[in-house]
């Protein structure tokens, strides 16, 4: 055992495949605090803004309020599950230092990044296709463009999943996780379009809320369902991929340095 | 080849705390090697770094000729390390936590279970692999730990204080795994606070102080270096005051047992005469301290009021 042996095999589609897997294991393992929560808080939105106040505003777009804000709400569900999957995990894996599992192991930074916002767009897929079934109770929704949702929904989740690995990264405490939800997400979400066109705001709220990304995502979004959106669907992309790609290397350019997981 | 090859390894830490000072330590292939020190010396900062979860100020570490800096993965490959915290989920079984490490490594499927099955049966886990962990016992929580660093059977195996805690009996089953594990050719690295654990198992021995290493050589080689040994001597009959003697300076820590340093140039055969002149049976005699404890303790002193004078 003198000569250098050669390097070992090195798979890295194993790697990746064991991190998302885990990841998958644990949000499905705890499915009460991350499949249900979502399915029905969005349910309550459907019932009382949909059903109970809805039909007195009549209709958005040409369509039935309902339908007009089932999008919205889906997008809401897909957003706010993505960044708290990986937010959770990512911290929790700090917090009980099994994040050293990986940290020592030949895993490339890339690799756990993408391991891990994979597991937070599948978090998010799936709890918009439940939120969507809750939603099917309440109104039709017929997909306009298959391409455009399946797209906007993928790179929504995967901006919100970097976002809350970047945010992870940071945490020092638990209340470090959900000061951002809290406090930023939750209200640019509401601000976004969710339940409304921002063509009935005055002219100065309409350009304020251009700044809100999540307003290109839910447009986006409710274009691919309904064919309908207050922005035009290029832009929304190009928002979109680029918040992806910033937040990308930002959140690449963390794990290189170590910041928050190596002393 | 050397295992493992530290040159000038240097770390401070943002507040100003230097916890290295340039270490330079190199370990053989096939060694069982430990590393030493009082609490807050380096130890654990220098096992953080060849694993690279410190990151090093200064200095280079290769693990088999390769770079942590410049070939880390091949490096990562190369090691398998035990940690001195328990740090896996509390909520994955023992089969989940071991099969998910070798996936890290890349290991495919039918190997990674051929050996988490081979490690949890030699390690006495085997029926509790579908126990969460939090649900083990602390001896068991360690040797998942174990079987957890050896499911890519890494050539050089780190244990951070691997007895930390388990019983004695857990400990000698530990040891008896760790020597044959060491005889079939894997490097290991250990650092304790048992110093009878380094003394047992370790041919090489470095003691690192203050971020500095103190002392690097042979076992057999560091222990020649104790001048003196403290025996404890049980008497047959109550004594009012310790005895006197020229050769050997006997104490009295109660009526009934003894205590004396006998100098290495000393002869034990000398003592005996000596005790048989004084008139005292003695029923049984032991080592005050472990005798690289003695050691251990002597040196380290000695580095601490070196560093007072300098």
């Amino acid at each position: 055992m003198t000569e250098r042996e050669p390097p070992p095999e090195r798979n890295y589609l194993v790697a990746f495949n064991t991190i998302l897997y885990k990841e998958i294991s644990r949000f499905m393992r705890i499915w009460v605090q991350t499949i249900l929560p979502p399915a029905i808080t969005m349910g309550l939105y459907f019932v009382i803004f949909g059903h109970l106040i809805g039909p007195r505003i009549g209709t958005m777009h040409n369509f039935p309020y309902m339908q007009y804000i089932a999008p919205g709400i889906i997008m809401m569900s897909v957003i706010t599950n993505a960044y708290a999957n990986v937010v959770s995990s990512f911290f929790g894996a700090k917090f009980q230092r099994h994040i050293e599992e990986i940290l020592v192991a030949p895993v490339p930074n890339i690799l756990i990044l993408a391991g891990f916002v994979s597991g937070g767009i599948v978090r998010g897929i799936v709890v918009g296709i439940v939120v969507t079934i809750v939603a099917l109770f309440f109104t039709d929704l017929a997909v306009h463009s298959y391409a455009v949702t399946i797209a906007v929904v993928v790179l929504t989740a995967a901006l919100f999943s970097i976002a809350g690995l970047i945010n992870a990264v940071f945490a020092k405490k638990f209340d470090d996780i959900s000061i951002v939800p809290t406090f930023v997400l939750t209200p640019l979400t509401y601000l976004g379009g969710v339940f409304y066109s921002i063509d009935l705001l005055p002219t100065f709220w309409q350009r304020l809320s251009l700044g809100n990304p999540i307003l290109y995502m839910v447009n986006a979004f409710r274009y691919g369902i309904l064919g309908v959106t207050d922005i035009n669907i290029g832009t929304a992309f190009t928002v979109i991929v680029a918040f992806n790609i910033v937040l990308f290397f930002c959140a690449l350019y963390l794990l290189n340095r170590g910041v928050g997981i190596r002393t | 080849m050397h295992a493992l090859e530290i040159q000038g390894l240097t770390k401070v830490y943002p507040t100003g705390k230097r916890a290295l000072s340039g270490i330079d330590l190199t370990v053989g292939e096939g060694e069982f090697f430990a590393l030493l020190g009082p609490n807050g010396a380096g130890k654990s900062t220098t096992i953080g770094i060849i694993t690279s979860l410190v990151n090093k100020t200064s200095g280079t570490v290769k693990v088999f000729g390769a770079d942590i800096d410049r070939d880390f993965e091949l490096a990562k490959s190369y090691l398998g390390v035990v940690p001195q915290e328990f740090n896996f989920s509390q909520f994955e079984t023992v089969w989940e936590i071991v099969i998910n490490e070798a996936g890290f490594y890349g290991i495919r499927r039918p190997l990674a279970i051929e050996r988490a099955e081979k490690y949890l049966r030699q390690l006495g886990l085997w029926e509790k692999r579908k126990d969460r962990s939090r649900t083990l016992s602390g001896g068991m929580k360690r040797r998942l730990m174990i079987a957890r660093a050896l499911i890519h059977e890494p050539r050089l195996l780190i244990l951070d204080e691997p007895t930390a805690g388990v019983d004695i009996e857990v400990r000698r089953s530990m040891w008896q795994f760790l020597a044959e594990l060491n005889r079939a050719g894997r490097t290991i690295i250990l650092t304790t606070h048992y110093l009878e654990e380094a003394e047992l198992l370790c041919r090489n021995i470095a003691i690192i102080d203050d971020g500095l290493i103190i002392e690097n050589t042979g076992t057999k080689d560091l222990l020649g270096k104790l001048h003196a040994e403290t025996f404890v001597l049980d008497v047959a009959v109550p004594l009012d005051a310790a005895p006197a003697s020229e050769n050997f300076p006997f104490s009295l820590i109660d009526p009934t047992t003894l205590e004396v340093v006998v100098d290495k140039r000393q002869s034990m055969n000398g003592l005996f005469e000596c005790l048989s002149d004084l008139g005292i049976t003695v029923t049984s005699m032991r080592n005050k301290t472990n005798r690289l404890e003695e050691l251990f303790v002597k040196l380290v002193q000695d580095n601490d009021s070196e560093a007072v004078h300098d």
